[in-house]
């Protein structure tokens, strides 16, 4: 049976039993290997990507619990997103294998909080684990992004959720 | 993005002319250990290069220059944070004239003869030496390279070569003659290279030292376009997943794969020596074959002890209540004066401290992509010792090691788990490939539970410190015990007699040199819980026992802890501790009030050639240590990237902080009871300290800056709890449940 996803503004039919978590489903069958494995369970955020502006994490969301929703992934950024340019000035990065997920949490933040407080970007950020211990870039990389002169437009669907919001 | 297959398992091909006799010699060598100890390091390169291909371009093994102009730097050391590449990088490109935004990094093959760690003797990166060991054979490349160029220029433009500059990658006489590097690679790479080209005075320099140099990796690490092993995806590769033992030490006694047979997308299921693998056309087809396994494991073997059972035997070891279980009893590892002394009379501070098993925890879980055709292997993962990941492959295999090839890929993390002497992950990986066989790719995958459950953890340690003062309050007497799991156990070399990593930083600690009568002894214990290095090894003990102890000693003797400190290096001799610490205290504000609510404590230790002093501010927040504002000094020598440097102290502070806070794992019966990040904790964004890092000038070369920044801050945290009026720590982590 097939499920058909929209993902980054395409639609997808996919082959994937309907139980399978996203995460696979974008990365083995779409090759999109952008979004990560980490943990499996919603616990470390580094495979999150946004159902329609939220961020949900795909390695515990079945396919099936999708619907309608519109996936994004961090390949949709293109590279010059402000928080990817403020993820470069700053060095954000070191291991780099979460930063995809902290980027979705941040952009899904940004999008509908264009000037977060550092409580709000805390708050955003709990979710996303980084043992490398970048928060401290992070933090600074979100607030440098949000006075950037072009942000982006809010790109919110107020569709309903089909799926957990985390 | 995806390599065509072919290209994938283009193994050697050099390999098949060499002689069984070859094979015998060199697995003789690695089998005897022994041997490899009296081994040159150049020779045991040669050795461990056989069946390798070890040509190299005009520029040598480092250096590579396209016609475009670009200049790129191959880096014989893994990039899995630390930051090393831009620093490696920009050694070169220093000593080249290199124009900074054209140069790039490409990871070396595995060529232990090329690309050994100068201070390991074969190809891998640990023990925060990547740039040390590199920096004088990285400035010869880039100095030789340059004089290649300028030689090349003169004898083309008929000009003195003294007359020549270099400038951003272009080359220039006065008569208004230039030309790039990529105009005058086919002249510049017909001139010998020299072995002892000059190089710069460091005053000269004008890349190193400046915020210039950058992490080249950043835009691939922020658009999901850097590479990992989780994804690599060739095409027919199978994905496979195994199911361990849940205790330490048992093995398959049988098993039914009926059920994970009939799992659509289930390809096979091999019994293996590390357990049952399951192979299959995606990840989550292995996932649900492999939890669809029956296995019965034999465990007469297995290690069915608990963690507090093993540590309760550590103490009865450590008061003398039990004998040591080690051959050679006790160790010194420092010893003055008349050890009774030490063991009578009033002691100012007589105190144990604890500490638990530790995880890694990268975030990559462990993977490893493994192509296997008859005795030909390929690697594809984050390899950091390759040589070693040969050696292990070419066991498996029947080949040589130098004939494995290894391509590494970034990693997303390690912090030394994913250097072994037995290759854990590795070996498994092979050994499913070579049952798979006919050269179709294998990604052997680990979960997160996978990961957490499989060992090779920081061992547990336990300390017993007495320590006595004299009429001024300095330490007259010091007796140490350390109980602890040798990481040794497995080494090519074998265990060495005394295992400087179980006591590092308590040996030759300055505040041991500062006292008079000295008995510290160490004693090793043997369990079967695999234990492994943990960024920054034996310091992440003895940097706590130590730091916490004196400023448990600075208030017994009614002073403050940074003079107290300061008196101790001035008698040590240790200056270079005293400066940093100086450093450290100033900018934080040392004897000014902390902001209300705030209490400090400082701590400073030296490891891996640099020393590094941090003051933390610390409060109570729900009952557990909340770390605020974190003031870093650090002398590492000549500071070649201080962002790096700095993003590395921040990095080091959050990864010893978590462990400090949180770290634990426990076994129950013999069976770890943490599975995944709800109940391992780690540190998360609201409880990342703000790190200000402070650079020591130095003309001295660069020490090691990816590990020093880990152990400081659990004392620096105790400290200010103790400065707080709370009771000191005697074991770690702070937060318990």
């Amino acid at each position: 049976m097939a499920t058909t996803l929209d993902v980054n503004g395409k639609a997808f039919s996919v082959k994937a039993a309907p139980d399978t978590p996203l995460l696979w489903v974008l990365r083995d069958e779409l090759g999109l290997t952008g979004s990560k494995y980490g943990c499996g369970v919603g616990q470390c955020g580094a495979c999150t990507v946004l159902a329609d502006g939220k961020p949900i994490r795909s390695c515990s969301t079945p396919i099936a619990a999708l619907g309608a929703a519109k996936i994004t992934t961090i390949e949709s950024l293109g590279g010059n997103h402000p928080l990817q340019v403020a993820w470069v000035k700053n060095d954000v990065p070191q291991c780099g294998y979460c930063q995809s997920g902290q980027l979705m949490s941040a952009t899904a933040l940004l999008a509908t909080t264009p000037h977060p407080t550092d409580e709000q970007i805390t708050g955003a950020m709990e979710g996303n684990i980084c043992r490398c211990g970048t928060y401290q870039r992070i933090h600074a990389a979100i607030k440098e992004a949000a006075n950037a002169p072009t942000l982006p437009a809010p790109e919110v669907t107020p569709a309903p959720l089909a799926v957990p919001r985390v | 993005m995806n390599k065509p297959l072919k290209d994938a398992v283009s193994l050697s091909g050099k390999t098949a002319g060499v002689s069984r006799r070859d094979v015998l010699a060199v697995s003789a060598t690695v089998a005897g250990g022994a041997l490899l100890v009296g081994c040159s390091p150049n020779l045991m390169g040669d050795v461990m290069s056989f069946g390798a291909k070890t040509a190299v371009g005009p520029f040598g093994p480092f250096v590579k220059v396209s016609p475009d102009g670009w200049v790129t730097v191959i880096s014989k050391h893994i990039e899995f944070g630390q930051g090393n590449h831009a620093g490696l990088a920009a050694i070169v490109a220093e000593e080249m004239d290199a124009d900074w935004a054209k140069v790039r990094v490409e990871q070396a093959p595995a060529v232990a003869k090329l690309y050994a760690n100068l201070g390991m003797g074969m190809q891998g990166t640990g023990g925060s030496s990547a740039i040390s060991n590199s920096w004088p054979q990285l400035r010869t490349a880039g100095a030789s390279a340059r004089a290649m160029f300028v030689e090349a220029a003169a004898k083309k433009w008929g000009v003195p070569a003294a007359e020549i500059t270099v400038t951003d990658g272009v080359i220039a006489h006065s008569s208004g003659k230039s030309a790039g590097f990529g105009e005058l690679i086919a002249e510049a790479g017909k001139i010998a290279p020299s072995q002892a080209p000059k190089l710069k005075d460091p005053k000269r320099f004008t890349l190193i030292g400046t915020d210039r140099v950058r992490r080249k990796d950043s835009l691939a690490k922020s658009t999901g376009a850097a590479r990992f092993t989780q994804d690599v995806q060739l095409p027919n590769m199978l994905t496979a997943m195994v199911a361990h033992a849940p205790r330490f030490g048992a093995t398959v006694a049988s098993f039914d794969a009926s059920a994970a047979k009939k799992i659509p997308g289930v390809v096979e299921v091999y019994q293996i020596p590390s357990g049952v693998a399951v192979v299959a056309d995606s990840t989550w087809a292995a996932r649900q074959g492999r939890d669809a396994l029956v296995i019965k494991w034999d465990e007469a073997k297995a290690e069915k002890r608990g963690s507090e059972a093993i540590l309760a035997s550590y103490r009865d070891i450590a008061s003398g209540k039990a004998q040591p279980t080690a051959k050679a009893g006790w160790q010194p590892f420092d010893s003055k004066g008349d050890a009774t002394q030490a063991a009578r009379g009033k002691a100012a501070v007589e105190t144990s401290f604890d500490f638990p098993f530790l995880a890694h925890a990268p975030m990559e879980p462990l993977n490893c992509v493994a192509i296997v055709d008859g005795n030909k292997c390929k690697l594809i993962h984050g390899s950091q010792i390759p040589t070693i990941d040969q050696l292990t492959a070419a066991k498996i295999v029947g080949n040589l090691p130098g004939a494995i090839e290894v391509e590494t890929l970034f990693a997303g993390g390690s912090f030394g788990r994913r250097a072994n002497f037995q290759s854990d992950y590795v070996a498994e990986a092979v050994h499913i490939a070579k049952k798979v066989g006919r050269g179709r790719p294998v990604k052997l995958i680990w979960t997160r539970e996978d990961d957490m459950h499989a060992g090779y953890y920081r061992p547990m340690a336990h300390h017993t410190v007495r320590v006595s003062l004299d009429k001024d309050g300095m330490p007259a007497t010091w007796r140490q015990r350390v109980v602890t799991q040798t990481i040794m156990k497995g080494s090519p070399t074998g265990v060495p007699k005394f295992d400087d990593t179980a006591v590092e930083g308590a040996k030759g600690s300055p505040y041991l040199k500062a006292t008079p009568v000295v008995d510290a002894q160490l004693t090793l214990v043997d369990s079967g819980v695999p234990v492994l290095w943990w960024r920054s090894v034996g310091a992440t003990h003895t940097a706590f026992v130590m730091e916490h102890t004196v400023d448990q000693l600075a208030k017994a003797a009614g002073k403050d802890p940074v003079d107290y400190r300061r008196a101790l290096y001035t008698k040590a001799g240790s200056n270079r501790h005293l400066a940093t610490l100086n450093l450290a205290a100033e900018k934080a504000g040392w004897g000014t009030p902390a902001p209300a609510g705030w209490a400090r404590g400082v701590a400073v230790h030296e490891s891996f050639g640099s020393v590094v002093a941090q003051v933390a501010e610390v409060q109570m927040v729900g009952g557990e240590p909340r770390v605020g504002r974190v003031v870093t000094a650090i002398d590492c020598g000549t500071a070649i990237s201080p962002n790096q440097i700095a993003a590395q102290m921040e990095g080091g502070t959050c990864y010893g902080l978590s462990a400090a806070l949180f770290g634990r794992i426990e076994l129950k019966d013999g069976q770890v009871q943490q599975a995944n990040f709800d109940a391992y904790r780690v540190l998360r964004h609201s409880e990342a300290p703000t790190v200000e890092t402070y650079i020591v000038p130095s003309t001295n070369p660069p020490s090691g800056v990816g590990e020093p920044g880990t152990p400081v801050i659990a004392a620096a945290v105790a400290n200010a709890l103790l400065a707080m009026g709370q009771p000191p720590t005697t074991s770690l982590p702070f937060v318990k449940a």
